[in-house]
C-alpha cells in the first residue's frame, strides 16, 4: 500500500501551528489582560452597531477583530478606545477603566486614515508622538529614525499632500509606533495598502509581538488574522458569536480527510460516512468521531487501494463560515480586494 | 522596528494635551494664507466706512437747502427780506432761506398750495402768505411746525425793526464738561464694543472653519483617540486667541507706525477722548481680557455646531443662527450702554454672551474694578460650561460608524428621522 497519511495539525496529535509566539491555554490563563470588555452596547439612531460585546484580550497577544464591513468592528474598537461611550457595558484597558488615563500606553491608527497635508512626513510622526505624551523634540528625532529605518528616509521633509495614499498611510503607521506604546490597535490597517506594504506591515506586527507588546487588528480579509493572530473575534451584526484562540475556532469544525482510492467501488465504500463527496479521483468527508483507525482498516479490509490519504485541519474561513454563518462570509468575501487577500 | 526603551505611562494633562493641539493650530495658521486676510480683514470695515463717509458728504452735498417761498403784500416783502438777512448773520442756518414767489397787488390773491405742487417750486418746502402781522404758513406738517417759530421770528423783527448789534460774547473755553465727558466715554464704550464684536466674530469665523477642516481630513480621530475632547476644543480655542494677539499686535504697531508718520495727528485724536472712567491702562487690560472671554464663548459655540454638522453646507446654515444671535447681543449690549443700571444692562451684564461687552462699556462709564473681577469669573465659568458641553456633543455626534445608511446622514436628515 502507498498510502500517504498526513495528520498535520490533527488535534490531539500534533502540535500547535508557529505562528509566532503563541499563547497556549495555561498560558493565557496566566497572562494579564490588556483589554476585558463586557457586555458593550453601542446604538447610533435607533440602530444597534455593537451589541453585547465581550473581548479578552491577554497581554502580548495579536489579537484579530475579524468581520465584514459594518459589522461593528470599527464602533467596537473606538469604545475600548475611549473615543465614544458605550450605551451599556464596561471596558477596561491597560487596567484603567478611561482608556484616556493610559493614552501614553496605546497606539491607534483609525480606519479612515488622517493627517495634516501641510506637515511634514517627520512632523506628522512626532505630533502623534506628541499627543501621547513623547516631547516633540524626540518625536522628531524618532520620526525621522524611523522613517529611515522603513525605507522612507528621503520623504522624511516632504509634506504630506506630496506623498501617495500608501506612503501616507505608512507615516501614520510610524506615528502610530513613535512613542513606543505598550498596546497598538490598528483599525484595518492593511487596507490600502499594496501587497508588498502589507507584508511590511506583517514583520512589523511581528516584531512588535515578540517584544512583548499587545496588538489589536480589525480586519476584513481572513488570510491576514490567520497568518499573524494567537487569538480571533469574529463579530457579525454588532455581536460576537466566537472569541478565543485561532485553534479553537479552527477545532468547531472537524477536521477534512481527503482520500484518493485505486479502486472506483467495492464493499469498502460502505466504510465511508454518508455525506461523504466525491470530486474526480477524490473523497472528501469530515474525519469520524470515532477517529481514523477505524476507518483506515475497513478501507484496507474493504480493498480500497488507497492512493494516498490526507487529514487536513479546517482552515479559519471554514471556521468564520461555520461560527458567522454563510452570509457573513459572503459579505466578508465581497469586502475583500484580490490584493488584500493575498 | 526596535520598541525597546522606556515606555511612558498614564496620560497628558488637559493643559499640557490642549498645549499640543494649540501649538499646531497656531503654527499652521500663522503660516497660512487665511492669517493673511485675518489680517487684512480689518482694513475691510475701514475701507467701507470710509467709502460710506464719502458717498455721504457727496449726498450732503447734492442736497440744496429747502427754502420758504413768500407771498405777502409786495410792500410787507423787502421788510421780510432785510430781517431775514440781519437774523440769519446771528442765527445761520435756523433761519429760513426765502424765495419770494409773488409780490401781491392789494386784495390779489395767492394759493399757496398750488405753488407746493410738486414739479413747481422744486425747493419750495412751506409757503408764507396773509401779512406780516398775521401770517399763514402752508405746508407739511413737521415743516411748519420746524418754521413756525423762526417765521415769527422773522415777522416780529420785519415789522418792529432788526435789534442792533449784539454785545460781545467773551469765550471761555474748559476740556470738558459733565455732559460732553458722559458723551464721550459713551462713544469711546461703543467704539470698544464694536472693536470687540467685530474681532471676535473673526476669530469664531476661523475657528469653525478649522474644524470643519480637521473633519475633512479626518485627523479628528487621532486627536480623539489620544486626549479628551476637552483639550482639542481648548486647544482650538487657545491657539486662535494666540493668533488674535499676533494680529492685534500687528495692527498696533501698524497703528503706531501710523501715527508716527502722520506726525501724531493719528494719535492726537485718540488722546482728545475723554479719559474712560477706569482710566486708559485698565481699559486696555480689561479690553483683551474681555475680548478673550466673548471670543472663547462665541468660539465653544461655533465648535458645538461644527460638531452637530456633517458637512460644509449644514455648518453655513447652522452658523448663520449663530451669527444672528451674536448681532443681537450685541445690539443688546449697545443698548445697555445707554441705561446704565436699567434693567436692560443688569440681564446684559449677567447674560453669559453679552456679558464682556456690556462690561466693557461699564468699564468706560463706571470707576471701580471690583465688579470686573467678578464679570470675569462668571465668564470663564461659562466658558468651561460651553467647552465641556461642546465637547460631549462632539463626541455623541461626530465619531459614527455602522453601515453607510446610518453613519453618513447629516443633522437634517436625523431630524426628520426623529420627527417621522
Amino acid at each position: 500500500m502507498n498510502a500517504e497519511i498526513e495528520e498535520a495539525r490533527a488535534p490531539g496529535n500534533v502540535a500547535a501551528p508557529d505562528l509566532g509566539p503563541g499563547l497556549g491555554a495555561s498560558d493565557r490563563a496566566a497572562r494579564p489582560l490588556a483589554i476585558e470588555a463586557r457586555g458593550l452596547i453601542k446604538r447610533f439612531d435607533g440602530f444597534t452597531a455593537v451589541d453585547g460585546v465581550d473581548l479578552s484580550v491577554p497581554e502580548g497577544a495579536v489579537y484579530g477583530i475579524l468581520g465584514p464591513n459594518g459589522a461593528g468592528k470599527t464602533t467596537t474598537l473606538r469604545m475600548l478606545l475611549g473615543i465614544i461611550d458605550p450605551d451599556q457595558g464596561y471596558r477596561r484597558i491597560l487596567g484603567a477603566d478611561k482608556p484616556h488615563d493610559v493614552a501614553r500606553a496605546i497606539g491607534y491608527l483609525p480606519e479612515e486614515r488622517g493627517l495634516y497635508p501641510s506637515m511634514k512626513a517627520y512632523e506628522a510622526i512626532a505630533f502623534i508622538g506628541a499627543l501621547r505624551g513623547l516631547p516633540l523634540k524626540e518625536g522628531r528625532r524618532r520620526g525621522r529614525e524611523l522613517l529611515e529605518a522603513h525605507g522612507l528616509g528621503y520623504a522624511a521633509d516632504r509634506q504630506i499632500r506630496q506623498m501617495s495614499k500608501g506612503m501616507a498611510q505608512q507615516v501614520q503607521i510610524l506615528g502610530t509606533l513613535v512613542h513606543r506604546p505598550r498596546l497598538v490597535i490598528l483599525d484595518e490597517p492593511f487596507s490600502g495598502l499594496d501587497a508588498l506594504n502589507q507584508g511590511k506591515l506583517e514583520t512589523v506586527i511581528r516584531n512588535l509581538a515578540a517584544e512583548g507588546t499587545t496588538v489589536i487588528f480589525s480586519t476584513h480579509v481572513i488570510a491576514h488574522a490567520e497568518r499573524l493572530c494567537d487569538e480571533v473575534a469574529i463579530i457579525a451584526g454588532g455581536k460576537v458569536p466566537f472569541a478565543g484562540p485561532v485553534d479553537v475556532a479552527r477545532d468547531r469544525i472537524p477536521p477534512q480527510v481527503r482520500l484518493e482510492t485505486r479502486a472506483e467501488d467495492g464493499p469498502w465504500r460502505a466504510a465511508l460516512p454518508a455525506d461523504a463527496r466525491h470530486e474526480g479521483r477524490h473523497w472528501y468527508f469530515a474525519l469520524p468521531a470515532t477517529g481514523i483507525e477505524p476507518l483506515l482498516r475497513s478501507l484496507i479490509e474493504g480493498d480500497a487501494g488507497i492512493l494516498s490519504l490526507s487529514i487536513e485541519r479546517a482552515g479559519l474561513h471554514d471556521a468564520f463560515v461555520a461560527i458567522a454563518g454563510e452570509a457573513a462570509a459572503r459579505a466578508l468575501e465581497a469586502a475583500t480586494p484580490e490584493e488584500e487577500g493575498k | 522596528m526596535s520598541v525597546i526603551g522606556t515606555r511612558p505611562a498614564n496620560r497628558l494633562s488637559l493643559l499640557a494635551a490642549a498645549f499640543v493641539i494649540a501649538r499646531r493650530d497656531f503654527q499652521a495658521v500663522l503660516f497660512s494664507r487665511s492669517f493673511f486676510f485675518f489680517l487684512l480683514g480689518p482694513l475691510f470695515p475701514l475701507l467701507i466706512a470710509g467709502l460710506a463717509g464719502g458717498v455721504g458728504e457727496k449726498m450732503n452735498a447734492s442736497v440744496r437747502q429747502p427754502q420758504l417761498g413768500v407771498a405777502l403784500p409786495a410792500t410787507e416783502v423787502d421788510a421780510l427780506i432785510g430781517a431775514q438777512h440781519a437774523l440769519s448773520v446771528q442765527l445761520g442756518d435756523a433761519v429760513p432761506q426765502l424765495l419770494v414767489l409773488k409780490r401781491l397787488g392789494a386784495q390779489e390773491a395767492f394759493d399757496p398750495r398750488a405753488a407746493l405742487t410738486p414739479g413747481v417750486h422744486a425747493d419750495v418746502a412751506a409757503v408764507l402768505t396773509g401779512t406780516l402781522q398775521r401770517p399763514v404758513l402752508t405746508g407739511t406738517r413737521g415743516q411748519i411746525e420746524q418754521w413756525r417759530g423762526p417765521v415769527g421770528l422773522l415777522a416780529a423783527a420785519a415789522i418792529q425793526g432788526v435789534p442792533g448789534p449784539p454785545p460781545t460774547v467773551v469765550l471761555q473755553g474748559t476740556v470738558s464738561s459733565g455732559a460732553s465727558d458722559r458723551k464721550g466715554q459713551m462713544l469711546t464704550a461703543q467704539a470698544a464694543q464694536t472693536l470687540l464684536f467685530l474681532l471676535t466674530m473673526l476669530l469664531a469665523g476661523m475657528v469653525l472653519s478649522n474644524l470643519v477642516e480637521e473633519k475633512g481630513n479626518k485627523v479628528i480621530e487621532i486627536l480623539a483617540a489620544a486626549i479628551p475632547m476637552d483639550a482639542v476644543f481648548l486647544g482650538k480655542l487657545f491657539a486662535m486667541l494666540g493668533v488674535s494677539f499676533v494680529g492685534i499686535a500687528v495692527w498696533g504697531s501698524t497703528a503706531g507706525l501710523f501715527t508716527l508718520a502722520t506726525g501724531g495727528a493719528a494719535g492726537g485724536q485718540i488722546a482728545a477722548l475723554p479719559t474712560p472712567a477706569i482710566g486708559w491702562p485698565a481699559l486696555f487690560a480689561l479690553g483683551v481680557i474681555y475680548f478673550a472671554m466673548a471670543y472663547l464663548l462665541i468660539g465653544s459655540v461655533f465648535l458645538a455646531i461644527g460638531s452637530l454638522a456633517a458637512t460644509v453646507r449644514e455648518v453655513q446654515t447652522l452658523s448663520m443662527p449663530a451669527t444672528m444671535m451674536q448681532l443681537v447681543v450685541f445690539f443688546l449690549a449697545s443698548y445697555a450702554m445707554t441705561q446704565p443700571g436699567g434693567r436692560a444692562e443688569t440681564f446684559a451684564v449677567i447674560f453669559p454672551f453679552s456679558s464682556p461687552y456690556a462690561m466693557l462699556a461699564r468699564a468706560a462709564q463706571q470707576p471701580g474694578l471690583g465688579q470686573h473681577v467678578l464679570a470675569i469669573g462668571w465668564q470663564a465659568l461659562c466658558v468651561m460650561v460651553m467647552v465641556r458641553a461642546g465637547s460631549r456633543m462632539f463626541r455623541k455626534r461626530v465619531m459614527k460608524s455602522g453601515p453607510s445608511g446610518v453613519k453618513r446622514k447629516g443633522l437634517f436628515a436625523r431630524l426628520r428621522r426623529r420627527r417621522a
